[in-house]
């Protein structure tokens, strides 16, 4: 299978703090890939990272065989490479319709009208709400909204950050069903997640984050029976 | 004067103070800067009308046209060169810098032009409407009529445009925006473009109603149009449009009751009242802070 993603030694730092130190990962085709690890120990930096967000210190961030340390991030997104932020930022002030548009940004408006449609199948939700400001919206409502978002450049690779990140047990299920099926039409998943047991369960494979650096790594089967991982991040 | 004359000039001066609120709200609303360069900016477009009418002997249509294009480039090149290398900085930085700016450009125009007003010759043929009994300002009716068309095609474009909608993107969360595939830097040179557009066009009313350019010329129009654009709520295009009106009738009404001299200290005893009132002004968000 082709690599999609391969990160090698990557470095960032805020000021003084090291945020992450030196991590390698790789992502697969088809793949769906989980950062598991605690608060702080450098996930969303790495992923804020990757789609240009933060300029990195050393090593190096390829994408479908190019080098994109250095892109801008509206040029990673017109790439295929999508990032879902931690804690959904949807545009409040905006409808749910125009959020939709902003996540086309990079399409026609004629590809944008079919990808609308795609969203509108697998999030009914957002159809009936259309018209109504994302700030009017259920925490849950928003998160799918954020995904739909996401989904509307059309990624080859898609990076969700805490997608459960507050939700009710139910829709975090709801929410980890729809992350399975993207995948297995054929969207590239990484996903980091602090709900560690749900994001390894998903995963073909997974990393585990800690302060900065890789301390495991295996497919999510392995990990979510380590009995490390389970001590640290499965509650025993 | 009539009643209906007073209107009319409160609606004038408004208008006026309106367009140039415009700027000062849309630039705030995207990169949080009060742009204190923004008045100076209609005083190089009253000398760009001077320079092509009184200088070059050229007609009024091409002064127009060169005032708001020439309004536009510059508000476009300051960004550009003094407040896009700080982008990242702290908010006090380019503030401190906005401030700069409007000095610079005051002087500039001060070693330039020389310290004394120039006439603007008149755009048109200023006479006057008569309608019914009242003898209205033809200067004045276009002034009015301009401002409307000017905010409803500035409130088509930041609602329906693909372009407005990024701005609005943009200045509710940047880091999202980009993430979608947004231009910022881009986005916010557009901001810059359609609010000097307004200041050019702003430059044209306002040499027209007083057919002055002076290098200071921008500094209490500025100074006004940023009290407006803050009555208003400042962010808010509805609410730059109602400031500036209110901040008009306030001053043409103060000089109508005979207390000309007191016109200033009006306009800004009623920004301290609205802020002690409503801080956010009148139509602007609460200040909520997003976790």
């Amino acid at each position: 299978m082709a690599q999609i993603l391969s990160v090698k030694d990557l470095h960032v730092s805020y000021g003084a703090i090291k945020a992450v130190r030196g991590i390698s990962f790789d992502i697969n085709e088809g793949e769906i890939v989980s950062l598991i690890g605690a608060n702080g120990a450098g996930k969303s930096t790495t992923l804020d990272t990757i789609a240009g967000l933060n300029r990195p210190e050393g090593g190096s961030i390829s994408f479908k065989g190019e080098d994109i340390v250095g892109t801008r991030p509206h040029k990673i997104v017109e790439r295929g490479l999508a990032l879902c932020p931690e804690g959904r930022r949807v545009f409040t002030q905006m409808s749910v319709g125009e959020n939709l548009a902003m996540g086309g940004y990079t399409r026609t408006d004629e590809e944008n009208r079919e990808q609308v449609e795609r969203v509108y199948a697998r999030f009914p939700r957002l159809k009936e709400r259309v018209a109504q400001s994302a700030g009017t919206l259920s925490g849950g409502e928003q998160q799918m909204l954020a995904m739909g978002r996401a989904l509307m450049s059309r990624p080859d690779l898609l990076m969700l950050d805490e997608p459960s990140m507050g939700l009710a047990p139910i829709l975090v299920e709801e929410i980890f069903d729809i992350i399975k099926e993207l995948n297995e039409q054929g969207t590239t998943i990484l996903l980091v997640e602090q709900n560690a047991s749900m994001a390894l369960s998903i995963a073909r494979r997974g990393y585990v984050l800690e302060t900065g650096t890789i301390s495991k790594t295996g497919t999510g089967a392995e990990l979510l029976h380590d009995d490390d991982v389970r001590k640290a991040y499965l509650g025993g | 004067m009539t009643v209906l004359t007073q209107v009319l000039n409160g609606l004038q001066l408004g208008s006026i103070y309106a367009l140039v609120a415009l700027g000062y709200t849309m630039v705030y609303g995207i990169i949080l800067l009060l742009n204190f360069a923004h008045g100076d900016i209609i005083m190089a477009g009253a000398y760009i009308s001077w320079i092509v009418m009184a200088q070059l002997g050229l007609g009024p249509v091409l002064a127009i046209v060169l005032s708001v294009a020439g309004c536009t480039l510059l508000g476009v090149l300051i960004d550009k060169v003094a407040y896009a290398p700080l982008r990242e900085a702290p908010r006090l930085s380019i503030l401190i810098t906005a401030i700069g700016v409007s000095y610079f450009l005051e002087n500039g125009a001060q070693l330039v032009f020389g310290a004394d007003a120039k006439v603007v010759p008149s755009y048109v043929d200023v006479g006057n409407v008569q309608i019914g009994a009242a003898q209205l300002s033809t200067v004045a009716l276009i002034t009015v009529v301009v401002t409307v068309v000017s905010t409803a095609v500035l409130t088509f474009l930041v609602q329906r445009t693909k372009l407005g909608k990024a701005m609005r993107a943009v200045s509710e969360d940047m880091g999202a925006a980009r993430l979608m595939g947004i231009n910022v830097n881009s986005t916010i040179s557009f901001t810059f473009a359609m609010g000097s557009a307004l200041a050019g066009i702003g430059a044209v009313l306002y040499s027209m109603a007083y057919t002055q350019a002076s290098p200071t010329m921008g500094i209490m129009l500025g100074t006004k149009a940023f009290v407006a654009a803050v009555l208003g709520g400042i962010g808010s295009i509805p609410g730059a449009v109602i400031g500036g009106l209110l901040v008009g009738f306030a001053e043409v009404f103060v000089s109508a009751i005979g207390l000309s001299t007191w016109k200033d200290a009006v306009v800004f005893m009623l920004l301290i009242i609205v802020l002690v009132v409503r801080p956010t002004g009148i139509l602007g968000r609460t200040m909520s802070e997003k976790v």
